[in-house]
């Protein structure tokens, strides 16, 4: 019989690379390239100088060392800020997309041709730094629903940007929000108006293609009062022994009664069965839900050698709600430190946790929580279930909850188990004919049942598929 | 059928099956009794190919060696087990557990996959069999079954499966006697000429409801005695002493051989 650990190598099917004619910037960081970024996007004063109090946030910020990550040390000087396929600055249309492009993202499953799109959904593709294209703008645009490129949203709705750009995540947040508020070279930007349902679901599909090169890519989601929208976030990196790092970050604003539904299916490259290669990942991520709005995260993160990765929710109306679903798979060599963070601030606010951990082969497993429930937050709920899966002896799963609580009328749950994927599971599902990947990855997705729940139908297929390849080995 | 011959398994140095022949023959139904430890469920798993033990001596069914198979060729091959314990598998919906099982086999006969739509009336017949309610298709596999249910969820698998040879480990246990009762006459509904069964007991009890057409005593690893029903009965009155007490170092027949 295999064992688990020959079961949970997995194969990496978005390890291609492609050679793209790109516009890479020397490696090195200063003031001076932060204003190289600036300029290429020929951007307004006000966000240069936005930049800049960042990079000089930054540069007296320490990396953050509390999370159970080991990480090798990051020499920021050698990576490169700024990488962008060359091609036509501004698209009419999707012929316009360079076809090596599109080829490539034809690869990854993700068609950027309209007519061959398989589903309501309008997709931003973005490769290394820059977004290349945004299907489906002019069916959106008939809403009145604005989906397109950081960098044109800049230029085309400034007034947009500027009020909420940094007003969920500061630029002295943290230390890679800093660095990502002072290099962010693209990324996505939505707006919903007051009382429209989004009549498609949105996504952006990442992808890191150039050597030495880092990631930074700023998504800005802002729903109206009364407004809808759900977003798919999808990643996929170049199979490379350097590592590389990706700092991303997402604000989002839920302004009263709107509901944001954010789905990321995360699979960055996550580096070879001995540890190299891979991407790091390091991500901040919050919503902020006024009056009786809701903002609910659901994450399926298979990738990257380190995630390190909160996204989180300030409840900050009264009757706000807040939802964090996880699933992240840790094999090879990945190390995963994620979770979430709900602050309570209004009356009767409610947020729920679920969130489901896999260590495989050599893989670490993480989840680190923080409830905070506010003095104001009269009747403030929170109900928190975390679960970790081992497959096989050489893996950890670590739970790391904090609650703080101010308030003596809050109700707050934990609940936390830890189980193994056992030999008897296996055994059982073997007895009635299913081959050993067949059972595992069906035991597996079955942990992870309440999670795939969450997502959109397109996404949870991906998603119970990808767990499946992560999981695959060699059984011949 | 089924031909064991000298089958012997152990576990490190020690020896749990010592030498245990046996054929089944198409139709017929085996019981297997005999004392705690004596090595029963060790067979059940033997047969249905439980890693873990050192194994020799042969098994074939219709003439295919099922010791150089893996377990899940030998369920495409005909066998199927029904678990002294069955296996909670949460947040896996039991109807796609069953029809995931059935087309694996399928797949590996070389025969068509079943659609949804035609599993459903074949999994609402195996259900009648075991009386149970169509709510139980979509919970998970025996996550939080009673006792009861869960055996009846192994018959009902072994409905959907319609194996060659089926081999029920201690199906009585931990059941009331109307679970006992739904599930025997399962069983009884699944006996057939193309079917053979081993069934695995500790108890006479489930053989009032399944009347075997053989019964054989196993102790410490071995048949010692095979006969036909009246055998349980006798083992019912007088337990395992008479096969047990041969070995002991302190009976008579040993004490005069020393």
């Amino acid at each position: 019989m295999q064992g688990i650990e020959e079961l949970t190598e997995a194969s990496y099917e978005y390890g291609f690379s492609t050679d793209l004619d790109t516009d890479i910037a020397p490696p090195g960081l200063t003031e001076e390239t932060v204003r190289l970024i600036s300029a290429k996007k020929d951007e307004p004063d006000w966000l240069l100088e936005w930049r800049l109090k960042a990079f000089a946030a930054w540069q007296k910020m320490d990396e953050p060392d509390w999370a159970k990550l080991k990480i090798a040390p990051i020499d920021y000087q050698s990576i490169s800020y700024w990488a962008a396929p060359k091609q036509k600055p501004v698209l009419d249309s999707m012929d316009d997309v360079d076809p090596d492009i599109r080829e490539m993202f034809d690869k990854l499953g993700i068609p950027l041709h309209e007519q061959k799109m398989l589903s309501n959904v309008a997709v931003d593709a973005i490769v290394d730094s820059v977004s290349v294209t945004t299907t489906f703008k002019e069916t959106l645009a008939e809403a009145g629903v604005i989906f397109c490129s950081f960098s044109e949203a800049v230029q085309d709705h400034p007034d947009l940007v500027r009020e909420h750009l940094g007003s969920v995540v500061p630029v002295r947040d943290n230390f890679f929000a800093a660095l990502n508020s002072a290099v962010f070279s693209d990324g996505s930007f939505c707006y919903i108006p007051k009382g429209v349902r989004c009549p498609m679901e949105l996504s952006t599909y990442f992808r890191i293609n150039s050597m030495n090169t880092g990631q930074f890519e700023r998504t800005l989601i802002v729903a109206e009062d009364d407004s809808h929208v759900s977003y798919l976030e999808g990643c996929t990196a170049p199979q490379r022994d350097e590592n590389q790092l990706h700092a991303a970050v997402v604000e989002l604003v839920a302004k009263d009664r709107s509901e944001i539904k954010y789905s990321t299916v995360q699979n960055w490259y996550p580096g070879d069965e001995n540890g190299v290669g891979g991407i790091y990942n390091f991500v901040t991520k919050r919503g902020r839900a006024h009056t009786d709005a809701k903002i609910s995260w659901t994450q399926v993160e298979t990738g990257s050698a380190i995630t390190w990765k909160y996204p989180s929710v300030i409840l900050q109306g009264d009757r706000s709600i807040g939802e964090f679903y996880s699933v992240a798979l840790t094999s090879k060599h990945q190390q995963a430190d994620t979770g979430t963070k709900m602050i309570h601030i209004g009356a009767d606010t409610t947020s729920s946790i679920i969130s489901k951990g896999i260590s495989a082969a050599k893989g670490q497993n993480t989840y680190r929580g923080l409830v905070k429930i506010m003095r104001s937050a009269e009747n403030a709920r929170n109900y928190t279930q975390c679960d970790s899966l081992l497959l096989g002896k050489d893996c950890g799963a670590h739970t790391v909850p904090y609650i703080e609580v101010k308030n003596p009328t809050a109700q707050v749950e934990h609940e936390a188990s830890t189980s193994t994927v056992g030999e008897d599971q296996l055994y059982y599902c073997r007895q009635r004919g299913m081959n050993e990947e067949d059972a595992m990855a069906m035991i597996v997705n079955g942990f992870c049942r309440e999670v795939f729940n969450e997502l959109p139908m397109e996404f949870a297929v991906e998603a119970q598929r990808l767990l499946s390849v992560s999981l695959e080995g060699s059984v011949g | 059928m089924l031909h064991v011959k000298n089958l012997t398994a152990s576990i490190g140095d020690a020896a749990i099956l010592k030498g245990l022949d046996l054929d089944v023959g198409a139709g017929e139904v085996h019981a297997i009794m005999g004392p705690n430890g004596s090595g029963k469920s060790t067979f059940a798993h033997t047969l249905a190919g439980r890693d873990g033990y050192e194994i020799g001596g042969t098994v074939t069914l219709d003439g295919a060696n099922l010791l150089d198979m893996e377990p899940e060729e030998r369920a495409a091959a005909g066998v199927f087990m029904g678990f002294q314990y069955p296996v909670e598998i949460p947040g896996v919906n039991n109807m796609y557990f069953l029809r995931t099982a059935l087309n694996s086999v399928r797949r590996t006969r070389g025969d068509d996959e079943i659609g949804a739509r035609d599993f459903l009336k074949i999994a609402e017949e195996a259900m009648e069999l075991v009386e149970m309610k169509q709510d139980f298709l979509y919970r998970s596999v025996n996550a939080g079954f009673s006792g009861g249910e869960k055996k009846r969820n192994e018959i009902l698998q072994m409905a959907v499966m319609q194996p060659k040879l089926a081999v029920l480990d201690e199906t009585d246990s931990g059941l009331d006697i109307d679970a006992l009762r739904v599930v025997a006459a399962g069983v009884n509904a699944l006996r057939g000429p193309d079917r053979s069964m081993i069934v695995i007991t500790h108890y006479q009890r489930l053989l009032d409801y399944i009347k075997p057409d053989f019964v054989h005593v196993l102790v410490d690893g071995k048949i010692v005695e095979s006969g036909d029903h009246t055998l349980a009965l006798h083992l019912e009155d007088h337990g395992y002493a008479d096969f047990v007490n041969h070995d002991l170092d302190d009976s008579p027949l040993s004490g005069a051989n020393a």
